[in-house]
């Protein structure tokens, strides 16, 4: 293939060395093919939007219809693909045709698209068919010795009459400057059309950020859905197991103050006390899963009540604005909660300071926990914090983790407030 | 059950029925007399004004808005009647509901229990006394989480480590003997403790020493 990374820069090389390579070959491939292509693309937009207008009184047109900017983004992908004969990309991931299918599907529907489809079905159709008809006259004309051969006699190639064995031999050298030049103009067209393809196909900076804002929506769509799932939970437990359970511990204690000492009072008491176990145990279970405390009252009062259930002394220092937007309220309440439990789990630290301001230019919440212990922590490795930094890069914030061996650790997330 | 030494008019508010039910059963069990037993915070002033009870009981979170409708009620009623106690129940500690509470107008008692402490009907029966008599009773739970939150600073930063404990267990309402047992040490020297606490904090010296350590620090 030569030294030339693409069609364009061989043809405008050195003539040898274009000619001497697969570019000339590439292009007239890339040309011939569009013909093949071309005929398919037009039979089936003719059929589609031809059945699609004659049905659309039943709907099942419509459908139809409505399919065509999915054919032309098939059609897209075969020409993206077929781009590369006379222009080849660096290798990237490769995506799985179902990832791709998927991808279109979700994608805007692409005008462009469209518009490439029909041009490939009509006018580059045309242009190529012509090209590849233009082409055959030079290879006739170097073959035409062996016409006479075959058949001697006066015959007409390409418009010349040829009337002796001279003429035909005569032809052949004409044929091969013919080609050469056609070579040439191939290429051009090849790498015209390209260019005139990428136009059309690349994706438009336009429709990436189009689909990025539709995807981060979507996204942080999931996240205020998930918070509100958690927030419903929890009000179902409140409002039921849990109060129920406080009812059972009330008529229990009521019981203890009612029966005689005895065997069946310490039964009272000990169903008393598995009642006021599995009580706090459904607590715990609550506040893991979005805590009272921080709806009612927010993140500084909901840290405060973390601090102060922590077997290590905590160090508070909140300097925020009466309340956050839920979301970000939520997660840096759960990356809080997360990071203060790895600190008692792993970090063997003997404090743990907990800070958090809003940055006055950006509206960007900061946030950190930082401990005294020996460090070596990893996001990567197991622990919630994954997951939390997930949650986090959910609201286009950034959580990061820093402990080297020896420590301290400090997990810093900053949050825009939206 | 044993008849109270005064049986009281209690106006109780408390949204979830099965809790509410329950607490009527446990207050006329032991003699009280509930005149009302209401499901929000609306309802708690306009029976507390018609009826004027000797106590109130109040959830903190009830409707409409299920925040801290209980707690408004709760300070809004010491203003309006000082003569009335007020017992306020939480289902978690929050620091700002107590001082709310403690800084609303000095009155009549006041108190402030988590709900867990329902259960221990006898324990809560004699803290809804001892509010009514106008004393001031604060969850030891809610006192043991404040005293850690303000280890770094305001007035307990005058106090040694020892002198914290024992303020710890002085606000849960120990004796210096029950403390001294508690903490291995012999009478004398949790007298010692207690007499350097009262000396460092700024008290009034009027009250309950005792009690108005634990307040003085509470308030902040």
């Amino acid at each position: 293939m030569s030294s030339f990374p693409d069609a364009w820069t061989a043809v405008r090389g050195r003539p040898w060395r274009f000619l001497a390579s697969a570019w000339p070959w590439r292009s007239v491939l890339y040309v011939a093919s569009t013909v093949p292509v071309g005929i398919v693309v037009l039979v089936v937009l003719v059929t589609v939007v031809g059945v699609g207008l004659l049905t659309a009184v039943v709907i099942v047109g419509v459908l139809a219809l409505l399919r065509v900017p999915l054919i032309t983004r098939v059609v897209a992908a075969v020409e993206r693909w077929r781009l590369r004969l006379v222009q080849p990309q660096p290798a990237g991931r490769r995506t799985s045709w179902r990832e791709q299918l998927r991808a279109w599907r979700s994608l805007p529907v692409a005008w462009s698209e469209i518009g490439y489809a029909v041009l490939l079905s009509t006018v580059l159709l045309a242009v190529d068919g012509l090209a590849l008809a233009v082409l055959s006259a030079p290879v006739v004309l170097i073959a035409s010795p062996l016409f006479w051969q075959v058949t001697p006699g006066e015959m007409e190639v390409a418009g010349w009459r040829v009337d002796t064995v001279g003429e035909a031999w005569l032809a052949v050298p004409v044929g091969a400057v013919l080609l050469l030049v056609l070579a040439y103009l191939l290429t051009w067209l090849a790498c015209g059309q390209a260019a005139l393809a990428r136009l059309l196909l690349d994706p438009p900076e336009e429709r990436l950020q189009q689909a990025v804002a539709e995807l981060r929506r979507s996204r942080s769509g999931l996240v205020d859905a998930f918070a509100a799932e958690r927030h419903r939970i929890e009000r179902d437990l409140h409002d039921g197991v849990q109060q129920r359970l406080v009812a059972l511990t009330m008529t229990l204690g009521s019981a203890e103050l009612e029966v005689e000492d005895g065997p069946g009072l310490e039964l009272v008491r000990a169903a008393h006390r598995q009642a006021e176990d599995a009580l706090a145990d459904l607590r715990a279970t609550v506040r893991g899963i979005h805590p009272q405390v921080l709806t009612d009252h927010g993140l500084v009062a909901a840290v405060h009540e973390i601090a102060d259930r922590f077997p290590v002394p905590v160090g508070v220092d909140l300097a925020l604005p009466e309340r956050l937007p839920a979301p970000v309220e939520n997660a840096a309440y759960f990356v809080v909660s997360e990071s203060l439990t790895n600190v008692a789990r792993h970090a063997r630290a003997g404090r743990a300071d907990v800070r958090a301001w809003v940055e006055q230019t950006g509206g960007v919440l900061v946030l950190t926990v930082t401990d005294d212990g020996v460090g070596g922590a990893d996001a990567a490795q197991g622990s919630g914090l994954a997951g939390l930094a997930a949650r986090v890069e959910a609201l286009d914030g950034t959580l990061l983790v820093t402990s080297p061996v020896g420590g301290p650790t400090q997990v810093r997330v900053e949050c825009p407030l939206r | 059950m044993p008849t109270p030494v005064r049986p009281l008019r209690i106006v109780l508010a408390e949204d979830a029925a099965l809790l509410r039910e329950g607490l009527v059963g446990i207050l006329e069990r032991a003699g009280h007399d509930v005149v009302a037993a209401v499901g929000e915070a609306d309802a708690l002033q306009a029976y507390v004004r018609r009826d004027h009870p000797d106590v109130v009981i109040t959830d903190v979170r009830m409707p409409p808005t299920h925040t801290d409708e209980g707690l408004r009620a709760a300070v809004a009623i010491r203003a309006g009647h000082p003569d009335i106690a007020v017992m306020v129940l939480s289902a978690y500690v929050a620091e700002s509901y107590v001082a709310e509470l403690l800084d609303s107008a000095p009155a009549a008692g006041v108190g402030y229990l988590l709900k867990d402490r329902v259960g221990h009907v006898r324990e809560f029966l004699d803290s809804l006394a001892r509010v009514a008599d106008g004393g001031t009773v604060v969850d030891p739970d809610v006192v043991r989480q404040l005293l850690r939150r303000r280890r770094d600073d305001g007035p307990l930063a005058a106090l040694t480590e020892r002198e914290r404990e024992v303020l710890a267990l002085m606000a849960e309402g120990r004796t210096n003997g029950q403390i001294a047992q508690l903490l291995v040490v012999s009478e004398a020297a949790v007298r010692k403790h207690v007499g350097s606490i009262f000396a460092k904090l700024p008290l009034d010296p009027a009250g309950d020493r005792r009690v108005s350590a634990v307040l003085a620090y509470l308030r902040g």
